[in-house]
């Protein structure tokens, strides 16, 4: 799920990622092993899990209380009940009972919330003390315009920053680094200055900057975002939220980070399609579709949004349009019961498409009842071909040839 | 003459004896394209395809004056290929690798400004001029050589495009494959230009989708230099908002980068704007005529 800083940057700085995001109890692991100061804490996943947790961070830090964290993929946990105090022992069992297998809905989880599966019993930072405590927004990530990473930063910390941006846009400001030269001293410094802040602070800051730079690159992170940022009572500046998305494409340099994915928060449809090197995403439509290549799969969306009909998924079968994927893609499709038709589509270039035709007929015959009608369209080498074997094959598929056709043929089912 | 590749071309093949390598490669010899040799490191001696296969760009081009480079080159390795091609005096580099890090391309894109060369892609189709040269994995037979220049972010899509308008009655001056990543060396704008300086283009289809602000630099430069009619599509206007659709750079973060905003400022810059992926060859051909006709 994508976080309002994404949206809000996306929008104004065109930046993009791909990504695989940790929980908050995982990126806060990995910027400690990069020696970023975070606020600490423990994962639990079952009430007594956290009630021992409680105890052990107690004879760790000293916390005389404790914050309670749901840990799920996505933002505005607080807002939505996912972040709760706990003064005592007692209390901090009831929490974690009624936030563990709670279904937790926050403004980018949607409608139908997520599961929380575990949470974070973590310490409390906010301590009264010799100077005042404060928030801080700070978030690294590409800037899709300008090709280079870019540091955001703000002294309103905490708060949703697509707020602040809108809001007053002259509180937020932007550091571009050179990918040579990396984050200089200098433009740390500038950070911590434009924070506002001096003596210990600034100099912890400063330093705060630096390994959360390192970190970023390090684990050729897409998004790292700290909010709130924190100077503590004492001018220690620690992270008291994390999230990161990692470069998917990286992760073959970073194999421990792989490792912490978690499924429990992916569409499970989708995750199966993975495993048959589908790139599936489920929508909201009547009409499911099946394309090579990801620009016409999206354009065959728009195909079936302007004949009628809804788009039901995206989905690339890539290169490698053959019998099993063929029948893996179906199969994928018809579990959704929304869906009406479906829509194949499919232009071969180094792919046959007498050989993806011959997939279609013998996945249908594989899967025996297909309540729904079919449209294939073929286009490209031995198109010709193709047609004349879906259209001989006695089953209830319609064929067609030009983009154009096909839309009509999906019109025609919409309408009867 | 057209852009970017052609006749006068000599490519060099890096990742030339990989699997994805051998059999482009192969089909590039076959369409007619100049295929020079290619580069693996420590294959060098050897014969592939029946060209030399050398250790190093440099080698390559000291023995054969390649000025093109395709690259088919794994993930992992794609940059540094891209930045030997770009070090040893390769002018058009052509990456058709998927998946490449982004902090890699982050990498990339800084050491290129210090060369003379122009990179295309990566996770592209590569670019081709019909009748001359094919630097890619398009399919060659589908193309025509004629008057169309065609930029687009995608791979089938492309080639749908292509079909239509040799459907149309028309060819293709030069298609440029300009990749789907969020970082790539060639963008909507650049293609756009070399195809409107191009004498040999008389229209241009630009085909764009979700994600980023390429197509709207590029109608905002075509409505200041504009001599030639450009059609546009933008895929995925039906894509939901911070869902990637495939591509890397193919997501809709904000109201800015949806496909009908895209659609509202190319209508507003002068291009022909085409709801439907099924009518772009038709519409060019209209747009050709009225052209003649005015």
């Amino acid at each position: 799920m994508i976080n309002s800083l994404f949206i809000y940057f996306y929008k104004n700085d065109k930046t993009n990622i791909i990504y695989m995001n940790l929980h908050e109890y995982q990126a806060k692991e990995v910027l400690h092993s990069f020696g970023v100061p975070v606020q600490r804490g423990i994962v639990a996943h079952t009430t007594e899990e956290a009630v021992a947790a409680a105890q052990k961070l107690q004879a760790e830090t000293n916390t005389p209380i404790w914050v309670v964290k749901a840990q799920i993929h996505a933002g505005g946990r607080g807002k939505g009940g996912g972040v709760k105090l706990a003064k005592s022992l007692e209390e901090l069992r009831e929490r974690a009972d009624a936030m563990i297998g709670m279904n937790l809905v926050t403004k980018q989880t949607g409608a139908e919330g997520k599961k929380v599966h575990k949470v974070l019993i973590a310490e409390d930072v906010y301590l009264p003390g010799e100077s005042e405590p404060k928030e801080f927004y700070l978030s690294m990530l590409m800037d899709r315009g300008k090709g280079k990473n870019v540091i955001i930063y703000s002294t309103e910390g905490g708060v949703d920053i697509e707020t602040v941006a809108e809001e007053t846009p002259h509180l937020v400001h932007k550091e571009w680094v050179d990918i040579g030269m990396g984050l200089l001293p200098f433009q740390a410094r500038k950070i911590a200055y434009n924070l506002g802040l001096s003596g210990t602070a600034f100099k912890n800051m400063v330093k705060f900057v630096g390994k959360l730079y390192k970190a970023y690159t390090g684990i050729d992170a897409s998004m790292l975002e700290i909010n709130p940022l924190f100077k503590t009572a004492s001018d220690q500046i620690i992270a008291v939220d994390a999230k990161i998305s990692l470069d998917e494409s990286a992760l073959y340099r970073h194999k421990d980070l792989a490792e912490l994915r978690d499924v429990l928060e992916e569409d499970p449809t989708e995750v199966e399609a993975g495993k048959y090197g589908l790139n599936f995403v489920k929508l909201d439509g009547n009409v499911g579709c099946m394309v090579n290549g990801a620009g016409l799969a999206m354009a065959t969306m728009d195909i079936i949004k302007l004949s009628g009909g809804e788009p039901a998924n995206f989905l690339d079968v890539g290169g490698k349009a053959n019998a099993e994927t063929v029948e893996a893609g179906f199969r994928i499709i018809l579990k959704d019961p929304n869906v009406k038709a479906i829509l194949v589509n499919i232009f071969g270039g180094i792919v046959r498409c007498d050989r993806v035709a011959n997939g279609v007929v013998q996945a249908y015959k594989n899967i025996g009842e297909i309540n729904v009608p079919i449209i294939v369209r073929l286009q490209g080498t031995n198109a010709e071909i193709a047609k004349k074997i879906i259209d001989e094959s006695g089953l209830e598929v319609h064929s067609a040839i030009l983009l154009k056709e096909a839309a009509e043929k999906v019109a025609e089912v919409m309408a009867s | 003459m057209a852009v970017l590749v052609g006749k006068q071309s000599k490519v060099i093949v890096q990742g030339f004896t990989g699997t994805e390598g051998s059999f482009h490669a192969g089909q590039m010899i076959e369409y007619g394209t100049n295929v020079v040799g290619g580069v693996t490191p420590s294959k060098g001696g050897q014969i592939h395809l029946g060209r030399p296969v050398f250790n190093t760009v440099d080698e390559a081009i000291a023995a054969t004056n390649a000025d093109v480079s395709i690259i088919f080159v794994p993930p992992r390795f794609a940059a540094d290929a891209i930045m030997e091609a770009a070090a040893a005096g390769i002018k058009v580099i052509i990456a058709i690798t998927e998946g490449i890090p982004v902090q890699d391309m982050v990498k990339v894109k800084a050491f290129l400004e210090d060369y003379d060369c122009r990179l295309v892609g990566p996770n592209c189709p590569g670019v081709m001029t019909p009748g001359e040269a094919k630097v890619g994995i398009m399919p060659g037979f589908i193309h025509n050589p004629g008057k169309i220049g065609i930029v687009s972010r995608s791979g089938t899509l492309t080639y749908e495009a292509v079909d239509q308008v040799t459907k149309a009655g028309l060819g293709q001056s030069t298609c440029i494959g300009i990749g789907g990543d969020p970082i790539v060396g060639t963008t909507t704008k650049d293609a756009v230009e070399l195809l409107m300086n191009d004498p040999d283009t008389e229209g241009i289809i630009m085909i764009g989708e979700i994600g980023g602000s390429m197509e709207a630099d590029a109608a905002y430069w075509i409505k200041e230099n504009a001599t030639k009619p450009v059609v546009g599509f933008i895929a995925g206007q039906t894509a939901p908002p911070g869902r990637r659709m495939g591509h890397a750079g193919a997501i809709v973060g904000g109201k800015d980068d949806t496909a009908a905003a895209k659609m509202e400022i190319m209508r507003q810059c002068g291009i022909h704007v085409v709801e439907s992926p099924a009518i772009i060859g038709a519409t060019m051909a209209e747009a050709l005529k009225k052209t003649t006709v005015g």
